[in-house]
């Protein structure tokens, strides 16, 4: 399930206009240049369609970096 | 492209797209402040691509969240600085603060509207110095309906109450000359009110709409943006086969295509002719360009249940040759740019060479089933009117007499000959109230003859109509064919005893007509009484003025300095002046 990570990799490289960018679970808002409120509103709509899932909004509040996102990720597909 | 993307492939690429688009040349910077009843960067983005891929680059200002009001009407220091072209008020339902209680009575709800609506009277009275144009969101309806169906009864209804407001800003809009509406209301009802709202997104990000919510609101804000700059569509250029009628006309026979009211199929092409006629007799121009032989194309005008005759179209192409090479032909004879046609024909072949050979017609994708055409040509917004002159509603008319005077020209000996069997006359004078509003409309929408493509909005014109210091001159022109209405002004501004062109302009309509040396004699005449003795001409170059590079040279006026791209020209009146004019008769300079 790892590979959840490459797929958002060039999801986040579009949105945040980066091609050089490489995420890791530890990416945040704070380590990641470009990340401000807009963009993340960007990166979760286009999570959101990309791998059609939704995020309510106690998952979101409760993210603190691309791991949580990851983790979340994985268990709303397994449901799936 | 952009226009044709969906919500999530732009906003995953916004950034990279915007740094593709910007590279474009010849980018018109438009400065747009948004008032924001929400939040609205998620619309400003979309809005941004959309003008970009139009050559316009704006500059947005914002307003703190929610702060719309204050910032109109308390402290207007952030607008005053930034001198925007244009204010949005981005407010809707989720702004509306005088809902009417639930014991609210019939007599008193008039009065409930009422001063809601004055809320945002106050916004707009407040805003009215800063000469910009104002764009008011209206209100979409809520998606709550307490009283079910009884909501849009009930004097304490929520969904009436939206409906009177609305009503009432219309009403405002009619009759204040700066602020236009921007309908949010039918915007999100195209897009289906359960569609267009995610209650999350309001409470996370104070955001309205959804991502395709926000990108339809964009679609048609730009198209607002897009009219305010004249840069709207003119003319509609028809293939024919099994897009006006069903059928091939050269096969089947004339009395074989399908039109009228008998199939389905032939309601569907009779219900396309109807809009079309309804586009022409608001002014948008009709052409034919179809591979026909003329004679039989001719014949489908004049089946019994055509709804378009042949009268109304402005210039008719039915023949052989590649259709790119006709549409060029079209523009050429209509005297208006490739960017002011849009083309639809039911071949898709047909619509890929156009859109490759010719870039700046509008190709909409309107597939091959005639009932679809309607919609994508809806959606594609080409045509937006700010509002509807006079001159609008005669247009279709003044082009067919264009094309009447062209058959004229071939029977003469020489062209002055030919100008002078037009019979014309024509009235040069200071700006009048009653033509401000056409005024303004033809500055901002005339690219070929304009020599400093200067823009104006309403108020900064009837500004200059009342500022002594300026000499502004408008144009109307008739001849034996019909009236031509106004199409030309001059705006002259004096700084001691010289007078600046700053702008001068004429409708493409009636070139090499003379008219020009006609308004170069009156604005001298008033130079001459103000103790002027001296003119001077600019000449700015743009991507579509390359018509009137010589201009001024014609006229008598010197090159005295600036650069190819920003010419400086004078005309010393000292030494007196001949007057030009040969072919324009008894006008009436007041």
């Amino acid at each position: 399930m790892s590979d959840i990570l490459a797929e958002l990799q060039p999801i986040f490289r579009d949105v945040l206009d980066d091609p050089a960018l490489q995420i890791t679970r530890q990416s945040s808002a704070a380590t990641v240049a470009n990340w401000d409120s807009l963009a993340h509103i960007n990166l979760v709509s286009a999570i959101e369609q990309e791998f059609r899932i939704r995020f309510s909004l106690s998952e979101l509040a409760g993210l603190k970096n691309v791991g949580d996102m990851i983790d979340l990720m994985e268990q709303k597909l397994a449901i799936k | 492209m952009i226009a044709n993307a969906g919500a999530a492939m732009l906003l995953r690429k916004q950034k990279g797209l915007r740094r593709e688009l910007q590279n474009r040349p010849n980018l018109l910077i438009v400065r747009i402040a948004f008032l924001c009843g929400s939040t609205v960067n998620e619309v400003a983005a979309f809005l941004e691509l959309l003008l970009l891929e139009q050559g316009i680059q704006p500059v947005f200002s914002f307003s703190d969240y929610n702060k719309y009001f204050e910032e109109a009407v308390l402290d207007t220091a952030r607008l005053v600085e930034f001198k925007p072209d244009i204010i949005f008020v981005y407010t809707s339902s989720a702004n509306i603060q005088g809902w009417p209680a639930l014991d609210t009575s019939e007599s008193d709800l008039n009065a409930q509207v009422a001063a809601e609506s004055m809320r945002f009277g106050a916004i707009w009275n407040g805003l009215q110095s800063l000469g910009a144009v104002v764009v008011q969101n209206n209100f979409e309806l809520p998606v709550q309906r307490l009283f079910g169906n009884y909501d849009a009864v009930s004097p304490a209804g929520r969904i009436r109450f939206v409906h009177l407001l609305n009503a009432e800003f219309a009403r405002e809009a009619a009759a204040r000359t700066n602020l236009l509406i921007h309908d949010l209301n039918g915007v999100a009802a195209s897009v289906g009110l359960k569609a267009f709202h995610d209650a999350d997104r309001w409470f996370s990000y104070k955001m309205i709409a959804t991502p395709e919510g926000s990108l339809e609101v964009a679609k048609s804000s730009a198209a607002l943006v897009l009219a305010i700059y004249g840069r709207t569509r003119k003319c509609l250029v028809l293939d024919l086969d099994n897009t006006v009628w069903g059928g091939v006309i050269g096969d089947d026979g004339p009395d074989k295509i399908k039109i009228g009211r008998e199939t389905a199929e032939a309601e569907a092409f009779t219900a396309f002719q109807e809009y079309c006629l309804q586009l022409r007799s608001r002014g948008v121009l009709l052409a034919v360009c179809s591979k026909n032989s003329e004679a039989i194309a001719r014949q489908g005008f004049e089946h019994p249940d055509s709804v378009l005759s042949l009268e109304h179209f402005a210039c008719f192409k039915a023949n052989w040759e590649p259709k790119h090479e006709n549409i060029k032909a079209i523009a050429s004879e209509l005297n208006i740019g490739l960017d002011s046609l849009v083309f639809v024909d039911d071949n898709p072949a047909e619509r890929e060479i156009i859109s490759a050979q010719l870039p700046e017609v509008a190709v909409p994708n309107v597939g091959s089933d005639v009932s679809r055409f309607i919609s994508v040509l809806e959606d594609g917004r080409y045509f937006e009117p700010l509002r509807l002159s006079r001159e609008d509603l005669k247009r279709a008319e003044q082009y067919k007499e264009n094309v009447q005077r062209a058959a004229t020209q071939g029977r003469f000996q020489n062209y002055d000959e030919y100008l002078e069997s037009l019979e014309m006359s024509a009235e040069v004078a200071p700006f009048k109230q009653v033509y401000l509003d056409r005024i303004t409309q033809l500055i901002n929408k005339t690219n070929q003859f304009n020599l400093t493509t200067r823009r104006y909005m309403q108020p900064q014109i009837e500004a200059i109509a009342a500022d002594p210091s300026y000499i502004a001159l408008y144009g109307k022109l008739t001849d034996k064919f019909g009236d031509n209405g106004l199409i030309s002004v001059i705006i002259g501004r004096k700084e001691n005893s010289t007078l600046h062109i700053d702008l001068w302009i004429m409708s493409c309509r009636v070139l090499k007509r003379g008219m020009e040396t006609l308004m170069l004699d009156a604005l001298v005449a008033e130079c001459q009484s103000h103790g002027i003795n001296e003119i001077r001409g600019y000449y700015i170059q743009t991507e579509r003025n390359g018509l009137v590079a010589g201009h001024y040279t014609a006229l008598g006026f010197q090159r005295s300095g600036g650069d190819d791209r920003h010419q400086v020209f004078k005309l010393d009146l000292s030494q007196g002046y001949q007057p030009q004019n040969k072919h324009i008769k008894e006008y009436i300079h007041e």
